[in-house]
C-alpha cells in the first residue's frame, strides 16, 4: 500500500483495535476531530466512542487513567499531541507507570502505549518542536521507539500495543504527510531491533526518527560507502546489530535530531568507544541541532535540524582529517 | 515472597472476606491495624528497618470501612501511607511488614519499602508515593471496568493534602464527564504533611470541590466505622448502577506525625488528645458493647497482639532481597507476553 505516515499510524492502530478489543484509543481531538495530524481517521466512526476518546485538555488525568485501565485489562493507546505535552504528566508515565510492575513484584502488566508528535520542521515554535526523547530514555521499565516513517510507524506501532510494557513511540511531526509504499503484513517490526536500511563498509551512521532520510540522502551523495542504520528503538537500543556493523565499517557517525547535551547518541557514543576502542579508525562523530533553543524562522529551523547536506559535510571533513570536526555553531560563532 | 498467602495459610481473598463476618471481624481488623502501626514504628525504634514509614493510627475506621464496602474484584489505589489500607483489604500481615523491613516475604519480594505495599488478589493496585497519584489511576481502573462491561468499581484513597494537586482535579473532572464507576476516598486529617490543611486550602469543608464537577460528595465522621461505611456503600452502589463517581470526605485524623521523624509539634495543645477521646476502635467497641455484642474485648486484643507478634518474627525470619531479586520484573520479557 501507499499510505502517508499519518494513515500507515492510523491504519496500525485500527488492525490491532480489530485483532483485539480491550485496545482502546484516548487523547486530545482524536475521536470526533481524528487526531490533530488525522492519525486516527476513520476510528471513531469504526470502533465507536466507547474505544476511541476525546478527552479533556488533561494529561495528567487522562495519562494516568490509561495506565489504571492499563493494569486491569485494557490495552490503552494514548495520543500526547505534542511531547512538550508530556511533560505535565510526567509523573504518571515515569514514576507510576515504568515502575508498577516492578513495584507489584511483576503481578502487574502496564501494556500502554504513548504516542507523541515530536521534533522540528513546521514552524511550530521552540515549545512545539522539541524531541525530547532525553527526558524518557534513562528510565528503567519504558521503552521508547522512534518512527522514521509510514512503513516504520506502522510496525512500530503495532509492536508497541502488542507489548505488555509500557511503550512510548514517537512520531516526527514532519514526516506525518511523507508517503512510502508497503506492504503492512511485511512491516511488523520488534522492538529493540534497528534496522540497517543501506549498506555499506567504510561508515556506519546510526540514525533515529527524522534524521534517517537525512542519513541515507548523505551517504547516496557521498563519496564514501556508508551503512545507514535506523536505530528504531531507543531503550533497548539494538546493540548486537550497531556494534556488528561498527566492528566492520571502524567507524561511527551517530545523527541526531536534539539539543548535544544529553542527547541519546552520547550512551552509543559511549558504549561503541568502550566496547571497540582499539578497533575505531577515528573518534566516534556525533552530529546534534546546537545547545539551543529550537529557533522559529524557517531558514533557521532547517539549519538547526542536521539536513543531509550538514551530514556529508561533516563525515567528509571527519574522514579527511581522522579528527572530529566542530559543528556548524562553533564554526560561525 | 508472599504470594497472596499468609504463612499462617490464610489467603489475603480469605482475609478480605472474614470482614464478611460481621462487626466483630471489622472490630479486629482495626485492632489489628492498630497493632501493626504500633510495631512498625517499635521496629523502627529499635533500628532494626531504614528509611522512612508513615502510619496512621487513628485512621482505622475509614480503611476498614472501605474493605467492607467494596470486593476484592474492585481496584483500590492508595498513597504511601497505605499500610492500613493494605491489611484492611487483606494482605497478610507478614506480607505488609516483611515489606516495610525489606525482607522477601513483603508483599514485593522487600524491593519496595513503607511506602510500596501492593495486593493484586484483593484489587490493592501498587501503593503510589506521590501525592495524588493515584487518583487518576482509580479512574482508569474505573474506566475499564465499563470498556469491558464488568460492574466492578475503582476506589481512589488518598489524604487532604491531595486535594491541591492536579492529579485530584483532572482525575475528578474525567470521572465526571465520562460518568465512571469511581469512589474518591479523602482521609481528611487535617494535616498535609506538615502543613494544617487551612493554611494551604481556602474551603473548610473538602468535598465543596465536587461542586465543580457536579459529583455528588458526602461528608462523613470518619472515626465512626459504621458511618463510613453506609456512605461508601451507597457510592459504591450508585457506581454499579452506572450513575457515576462520588467524592467523600472522611473528616479523621493521625495520631502521629507525616512520618517516622516528624514529632508533630505543630499541633495545637490538646488537640490530639481531643481526637483520641474520639478513637474510632473505642467508639465502635463501645457500640458493640451497648448491643450486646461486644463478647471478650481484652480476649480478642490479646490474640490479636499474639498474631502480629508471631507475623513480625516471621517477617523478621525471612532474608533480605537479594541482588538478583532486583533484576527481576523491570520489564516484561518478550517470551513472557500474556495478553491479560
Amino acid at each position: 500500500m501507499r499510505a502517508r505516515m499519518n494513515q500507515a499510524i492510523a491504519k496500525a492502530i485500527a488492525d490491532e483495535m480489530e485483532a483485539d478489543e480491550s485496545v482502546i484509543l484516548m487523547g486530545e481531538d482524536i475521536a470526533v476531530a481524528e487526531g490533530p495530524f488525522k492519525t486516527s481517521e476513520g476510528l471513531l466512526q469504526r470502533f465507536g466512542p466507547e474505544r476511541v476518546r476525546d478527552t479533556p485538555i488533561s494529561e495528567t488525568g487522562f495519562l494516568g487513567a490509561a495506565l489504571g485501565a492499563a493494569m486491569t485489562g485494557l490495552r490503552p493507546v494514548v495520543e500526547i499531541m505534542f511531547i512538550e505535552f508530556l511533560g505535565v504528566a510526567l509523573d504518571q508515565l515515569v514514576t507510576e507507570a515504568a515502575m508498577m510492575h516492578y513495584l507489584s513484584a511483576g503481578r502487574y502488566r502496564v501494556p500502554l502505549v504513548v504516542r507523541a508528535s515530536v521534533g522540528a520542521g513546521l514552524g511550530f515554535g521552540c515549545q512545539h518542536s522539541q524531541t525530547l526523547e532525553r527526558w524518557l530514555v534513562g528510565t528503567p521499565g519504558l521503552k521508547v521507539a522512534v518512527a522514521s516513517g509510514a512503513r516504520s510507524a506502522y510496525g512500530l506501532t503495532r509492536a508497541a500495543i502488542r507489548d505488555d510494557n509500557p511503550v512510548v513511540v514517537l512520531e516526527p511531526r514532519a514526516l506525518y504527510g511523507e508517503r512510502e509504499d508497503f506492504e503492512p503484513d511485511n512491516a511488523l517490526a520488534e522492538l529493540g531491533t534497528a534496522e540497517v536500511r543501506r549498506e555499506g563498509d567504510e561508515v556506519t551512521i546510526v540514525a533515529l526518527g527524522q534524521t534517517v532520510n537525512a542519513a541515507l540522502q548523505a551517504a547516496e551523495a557521498a563519496g564514501f560507502s556508508a551503512e545507514v542504520i535506523d536505530l528504531s528503538t531507543l531503550v533497548p537500543w539494538d546493540r548486537t546489530t550497531v556494534l556488528g556493523s561498527v566492528r566492520r565499517t571502524r567507524r561511527l557517525v551517530i545523527a541526531e535530531e536534539n539539543q548535544y547535551s544529553g542527547g541519546w547518541g552520547a550512551d552509543l557514543a559511549a558504549e561503541v568507544s568502550a566496547s571497540l576502542f582499539g578497533d575505531l579508525r577515528a573518534p566516534v562523530l556525533r552530529i546534534t541541532a546546537p545547545d539551543v533553543p529550537v529557533p522559529f524562522g524557517a531558514a533557521l529551523e532547517q539549519r538547526f535540524v542536521p539536513s543531509a547536506g550538514y551530514i556529508g559535510e561533516q563525515v567528509e571533513a571527519w574522514l579527511k582529517t581522522g579528527q572530529v570536526p566542530a559543528p556548524w555553531w562553533t564554526v560561525s560563532a | 515472597m508472599v504470594d497472596g498467602v499468609g504463612v499462617s495459610g490464610v489467603t489475603a481473598l480469605e482475609r478480605r472476606q472474614q470482614l464478611a463476618k460481621g462487626p466483630l471481624a471489622r472490630l479486629e481488623r482495626m485492632l489489628e491495624i492498630r497493632a501493626v502501626e504500633d510495631g512498625v514504628q517499635e521496629l523502627f525504634a529499635q533500628g532494626l528497618v531504614h528509611g522512612t514509614t508513615h502510619t496512621a493510627q487513628g485512621q482505622e475506621a475509614v480503611v476498614v470501612a472501605i474493605a467492607a464496602a467494596t470486593r476484592p474484584s474492585d481496584a483500590v489505589a492508595c498513597t504511601y501511607r497505605g499500610h492500613g489500607l493494605a491489611l484492611a483489604l487483606g494482605v497478610p500481615i507478614e506480607a505488609v511488614l516483611g515489606e516495610i523491613l525489606g525482607r522477601r516475604i513483603g508483599c514485593m519480594g522487600g524491593l519496595g519499602g513503607s511506602m510500596h505495599l501492593s495486593g493484586p488478589d484483593v484489587g490493592l493496585l501498587p501503593t503510589m508515593a506521590i501525592v495524588g497519584a493515584g487518583i487518576p489511576v482509580a479512574v482508569g481502573a474505573a474506566l475499564s471496568a465499563k470498556v469491558r462491561g464488568t460492574d466492578d468499581v475503582a476506589v481512589a484513597v488518598f489524604g487532604d493534602g491531595a486535594t491541591n494537586i492536579g492529579a485530584f482535579h483532572e482525575g475528578l473532572n474525567l470521572a465526571a464527564i465520562w460518568k465512571l464507576p469511581t469512589i474518591f476516598v479523602c482521609e481528611n486529617n487535617l494535616y498535609g504533611e506538615y502543613s494544617r490543611i487551612q493554611l494551604t486550602t481556602p474551603v473548610a469543608d473538602l468535598a465543596v470541590r465536587a461542586q465543580s464537577y457536579d459529583m455528588p460528595a458526602e461528608i462523613v465522621d470518619g472515626q465512626q466505622l459504621d458511618e463510613v461505611e453506609a456512605v461508601v456503600e451507597r457510592a459504591v452502589t450508585r457506581a454499579r448502577a452506572g450513575d457515576g463517581p462520588t467524592l467523600i470526605e472522611a473528616k479523621t485524623y493521625r495520631y502521629v506525625g507525616h512520618s517516622r521523624s516528624d514529632k508533630a509539634a505543630y499541633r495545637p495543645a490538646g488537640e490530639l488528645e481531643a481526637w483520641q477521646a474520639r478513637d474510632p476502635i473505642t467508639l465502635y467497641a463501645e457500640q458493640l458493647c451497648n448491643a450486646g455484642t461486644l463478647g471478650d474485648l481484652e480476649g480478642l486484643r490479646a490474640e490479636v497482639a499474639a498474631r502480629v507478634e508471631e507475623s513480625t518474627k516471621v517477617a523478621l525470619a525471612s532474608p533480605p532481597a537479594a541482588a538478583e531479586h532486583m533484576f527481576a520484573n523491570v520489564l516484561v520479557p518478550a517470551h513472557g507476553r500474556s495478553r491479560q
